[in-house]
């Protein structure tokens, strides 16, 4: 399963991005081949509107069943992950990725 | 002629001038007072006058027709908003993100995406004797205000002839719907207080200004709080300060109770004097 977490940074040490929509990166953990690969998610920053649902077809793009992330998407990109089956789990703004991904694991983080 | 009252800070007194200008004139001549801050429109407030017409405005946005969509994409790549999005087999379509330019659905190959109309907002037409008062508003949940505010002008100019004065409230800022609202006007004031964070917005509102070569010039609201900071800014720049409304708890005081303040405190109508003065010999000087 792969699984997706909104980043400030490209490694497990890489402090989370509260943000969904303007997320500075995503990365990608494959749980199947224990890989991390980056996405940069930078180029959002020029969206003036729309960048929740671009950056929800992005992810969709990069197929995650899972999405960890911290303040949670906004409507119109909570629809999009809606139908892209994507299920999205709040409240990792604070923590590293490492960090995030266990509280993920111990069930420690809320299901959007 | 066409006034925009605009401002780059919030609550500095674009609606306070407006009703105010705008009663006061009308005591003579007819005037057409607008309400153009569409998200947030107030003037009302201060109006008291019998609805005249009601009617809802609607905008025109892109609706997926499944069976004739053959996935080519075009539709996102063309929309700057990502109102249109590709996810899969599918085209998503978020409304309150269209800003209604049809590029998806005129460069669509198979007319998969006709436009249909959609609720924004409602438009109010009232009268007071020689006032007339147009006020558009929102619907909550829409988040395109520029439309409303072109639909608005439209209704006006469809409504009056061009020898009536219109006084345009404008909203606040420097952002698509004042470019909306003051882009037709054939002058601009901006109300400001005379503070360091009135001073900072009014620098970005008088490039704005310049950008889109509107003359303008500025209402000190407030005066006698703050600094000197936005008069020295003006007289640098050879910008005309049209008025100074004097700071006055009594202002402030009618103002809470809804009341208009140029009959109650003389050195208001003094200043809206100095303001319509200017104002006629503007459209004497050619600015029709």
């Amino acid at each position: 399963m792969k699984i997706a977490f909104t980043t400030k940074g490209t490694e497990w040490d890489s402090m989370m991005d509260p943000r969904f929509g303007r997320t500075e990166f995503f990365l990608i953990y494959d749980e199947e081949n224990d890989e991390l690969k980056p996405h940069d998610n930078r180029s959002s920053s020029n969206d003036a509107h729309g960048a929740g649902p671009k950056t929800a077809q992005v992810l969709f793009g990069l197929d995650p069943k899972v999405l960890i992330t911290g303040n949670g998407p906004g409507g119109n990109a909570a629809s999009v992950l809606k139908k892209a089956r994507i299920d999205i789990y709040v409240g990792a703004g604070d923590m590293t990725v490492k960090e995030a991904w266990e509280a993920y694991k111990e069930g420690k983080l809320k299901k959007f | 002629m066409k006034i925009a009252i605009a401002s780059g800070k919030g609550g500095t007194g674009k609606t306070t001038l407006s009703v105010n200008l705008s009663a006061y004139l009308a005591e003579d001549e007819e005037i057409v007072l607008s309400d153009l801050d569409v998200e947030e429109p107030n003037s009302g407030l201060f109006i008291n006058a019998r609805m005249v017409h009601e009617e809802e405005k609607y905008k025109m946005v892109p609706e997926w027709k499944e069976d004739q969509c053959t996935l080519c994409g075009i539709c996102q790549e063309v929309c700057n908003f990502h109102a249109v999005i590709q996810l899969g087999e599918m085209i998503m379509v978020f409304p309150e993100l269209c800003h209604g330019c049809y590029a998806c659905s005129e460069l669509c190959p198979t007319d998969a995406l006709p436009m249909i109309p959609k609720k924004m907002g409602m438009l109010k037409h009232l009268q007071n004797d020689k006032l007339s008062f147009i006020e558009s508003r929102l619907d909550v949940g829409e988040e395109q205000a520029v439309p409303l505010i072109k639909q608005s002008q439209d209704y006006i100019d469809e409504h009056f002839t061009d020898d009536i004065l219109r006084i345009y409230d404008s909203p606040p800022g420097t952002s698509c719907p004042v470019i909306e609202a003051t882009k037709d006007a054939d002058f601009v004031i901006l109300v400001t207080e005379p503070t360091p964070f009135g001073l900072h917005d009014l620098k970005i509102a008088v490039e704005t200004m310049k950008e889109l070569k509107k003359p303008f010039g500025v209402v000190v609201n407030r005066h006698g709080i703050g600094n000197d900071g936005v008069l020295r800014y003006c007289e640098d720049k050879d910008i005309p300060v049209l008025a100074k409304i004097p700071n006055d708890r009594k202002i402030a005081e009618l103002y809470s109770e809804g009341k208009l303040i140029y009959n109650e405190v003389p050195e208001v109508k003094q200043e809206l004097d100095k303001i319509i003065a200017y104002l006629r010999t503007l459209k004497q000087g050619g600015v029709q």
